[in-house]
């Protein structure tokens, strides 16, 4: 504090000894920086929010400036980036990770005029908002696809953190898969990284070399993709982006998250004084949440049955999580007909009945 | 053979090839620094190595061309840490972070367009009937030649470093420059030729990750695997064979701890993944502990910057 006093104290002496008028202020661009949890070309998830910025530069130009840091691992060091970026007078500040949360949180107490938008969290104050994507809504898509196209009933999943956004996904992959292909198991394999190609890699042969002939990832690199290539008769579904380098084979379908149209709506608030701090969860019904094409190595019956569930989920007509539905323990979660709220699902920590694999905590 | 319901046969040769990348930048980096230079910038010669190796495989179509592109690339990199360190005397420590950072960036730059394409593929050597022997078969003959080479490389540096007098003037320099110095031993040429062989290998070493291992390019794909293969010179305490079983560890255990969680193994995950790290120091702190004999291990001159005026 004591730095930032002294700081514009001198500024506002350089001026006054100068003679200029204050009038650039008046004139002075909205800044809005980013904090990235991998590089912008990992062609995953922080590609995809470094398209969201790319946005508002292109939307409201000169009168907002942006800057970006990437690969600020999650702990102490986002806490660093965050008053950095606080420091350097940007307004609105994005962080696009759910470990960046206690960091957020500790650094927007420190500068309540800065507002704060976290992805992926739940933690909220006056000046820091959530936004977040129902990836788990894709999910039901490639789940159903997967079932109806394995042939080993085997499905592979790279998680990256046991977190309530990673185990959406897995049970609603898993639901739909099972819903189509009683025999499906699901095989989990926790690479505990958002980013890392050699070890998703890895992962990605193991689940293979365990027999499976799908393989979803929750983790941010195309590595796993390359890998499944390489294998030949496996299958995977674009993660975060498109990754339509690996279409028809083995990408056949994909769950976009395009931040784009979010972003743009909250920096317009930031400049005509209506922000406030919300909880914004779109899916496929916003548009915040894309299933990509889904390509010609999928039977045209299983496409039209994937498409016709993108659309029932979007129209909000149908619930990835409609009970009946079981915990894994066999006690019960949902009863016929009935849908989690929210908040449950924002904190789902348990895995669905059918899934033999235990759930780090 | 299997185990547990996990194939050891596949795993072994699995390790193999997971391992290489650290075991070839780690191989580099124990030459350099028994010639007392400390490089921190492992990671960003191999991923320089990484995108320097794809792009060149790529636009010539041909692996060894890339293989090659990838090494010089690493070197190139050693060879600025080289001037800066050896003749302009910067501190090494700062420095070898800086070239880590640079190594990151400029990779990133060179690498935008190379995205989501896929390299040429590196054949397996062909060993006829051998790779169909039991056991050995998959282990020993069934792999490309860079496996090879990193495995003859561990005996050529082990047997360079302690059989040769090139290896004894390199150590020599790396214990006391000075002393080597008065002998009439070129201190200055011997380090940056050995920054120089340090940062091929290590750009080697990230060649493999973008062109074998994942294959592919994406920004910052190292991932750490540069820190990892320091920190095993340090652990395997400054030797040749320690470095091949360090790096073998590391790979095995993250390979195998992979393996187990697909194969549901009721191990709690947070403790496999902790497993490759713990392991790989346990064991080669074991080892360095039973060897040392109370025997400085370290270069006596590492990161210490020579000038020949003292």
């Amino acid at each position: 504090m004591k730095r930032r006093t002294f700081l514009s104290t001198t500024a506002a002496l350089g001026a006054l000894s100068l003679g200029l008028p204050g009038l650039a202020q008046a004139q002075e661009p909205l800044k809005v920086g980013f904090i990235y949890v991998g590089p912008v070309g990992d062609m995953g998830w922080s590609y995809q929010h470094e398209q969201g910025r790319q946005a508002i530069e292109a939307e409201f130009g000169d009168r907002v400036q942006t800057t970006y840091m990437e690969s600020v691992p999650e702990g102490p060091d986002a806490e660093r980036a965050l008053t950095q970026l606080a420091l350097a007078g940007n307004s609105l500040i994005f962080a696009t990770s759910f470990g960046y949360m206690d960091a957020v949180m500790n650094v927007a107490a420190k500068f309540p005029n800065v507002k704060f938008e976290h992805a992926t969290g739940y933690k909220r104050a006056e000046n820091v908002a959530t936004y977040d994507a129902r990836f788990y809504e894709g999910r039901a898509i490639q789940g159903t696809i997967a079932g109806r196209m394995t042939k080993t009933n085997k499905i592979g999943y790279i998680g990256s953190f046991p977190i309530p956004e990673v185990v959406q996904g897995i049970n609603a992959a898993f639901i739909h898969a099972r819903k189509v292909n009683p025999a499906v198991e699901m095989k989990v394999v926790w690479a505990y990284t958002w980013f890392d190609p050699a070890k998703e890699a890895d992962a990605a042969a193991a689940l293979i070399a365990e027999g499976c002939d799908v393989v979803m990832q929750h983790t941010d690199s195309t590595a796993p993709q390359a890998k499944a290539q390489e294998a030949g008769n496996v299958i995977t579904f674009g993660q975060a982006s498109d990754m339509s380098a690996f279409a028809p084979m083995p990408r056949v379908g994909s769950t976009i998250d395009d931040w784009a149209p979010y972003y743009i709506e909250r920096v317009g608030k930031m400049l005509d004084g209506t922000w406030t701090s919300d909880a914004t969860w779109g899916g496929i019904g916003s548009g915040m949440v894309g299933i990509g094409e889904i390509t010609s190595a999928v039977p045209a019956e299983v496409k039209a049955e994937a498409l016709a569930m993108a659309d029932a989920i979007g129209k909000g007509e149908y619930h990835p999580f409609t009970g009946p539905l079981n915990k894994q323990d066999g006690t019960p979660w949902l009863a016929a007909g009935e849908t989690p709220d929210d908040g449950q699902l924002a904190g789902l920590d348990f895995y669905v009945e059918g899934i033999t694999a235990e759930l780090p905590k | 053979m299997t185990l547990g319901g996990i194939d050891l046969i596949a795993l072994t040769a699995t390790l193999m090839v997971s391992s290489t990348p650290v075991l070839l930048a780690a191989l580099g980096e124990l030459v350099v620094e028994k010639s007392g230079v400390l490089n921190l910038g492992v990671e960003g010669m191999m991923i320089m190595g990484a995108i320097g190796g794809f792009a060149a495989a790529v636009m010539t179509g041909s692996p060894a061309v890339g293989f090659a592109a990838g090494a010089l690339a690493g070197m190139g990199m050693a060879l600025l840490f080289g001037v800066i360190t050896q003749i302009l005397l910067a501190n090494q420590v700062a420095t070898g972070l800086a070239l880590t950072l640079f190594g990151l960036g400029l990779s990133a730059l060179f690498g935008k367009g190379f995205e989501g394409i896929r390299p040429p593929q590196t054949a397996r050597i062909d060993f006829g009937g051998l790779a169909d022997l039991p056991v050995l078969g998959p282990i020993l003959f069934s792999h490309d030649w860079v496996v090879y080479f990193s495995l003859f490389a561990v005996g050529a540096v082990g047997l360079f470093l302690s059989r040769s007098r090139a290896g004894l003037i390199l150590r020599a320099v790396g214990e006391n420059h000075d002393a080597a110095h008065a002998l009439g031993y070129r201190v200055v040429a011997v380090r940056l030729a050995a920054l120089a062989f340090g940062g091929a290998m290590a750009g080697l070493g990230g060649a493999y990750l973008s062109l074998v291992r994942v294959p592919q390019w994406t920004e910052g794909m190292t991932a750490g695997a540069g820190w990892i293969a320091l920190a095993i010179v340090v652990f395997a305490g400054w030797r040749a064979g320690g470095v091949l079983l360090g790096a073998y560890l590391f790979g095995g255990v993250t390979a195998l701890q992979l393996r187990l969680q697909a194969a549901e193994y009721a191990i709690p995950v947070q403790l496999l993944s902790m497993a490759p790290y713990l392991i790989t120091i346990i064991v080669l702190v074991a080892i360095s502990a039973l060897h040392a004999r109370g025997r400085q291990a370290a270069p006596a001159a590492l990161g210490r910057s020579f000038h020949a005026s003292r």
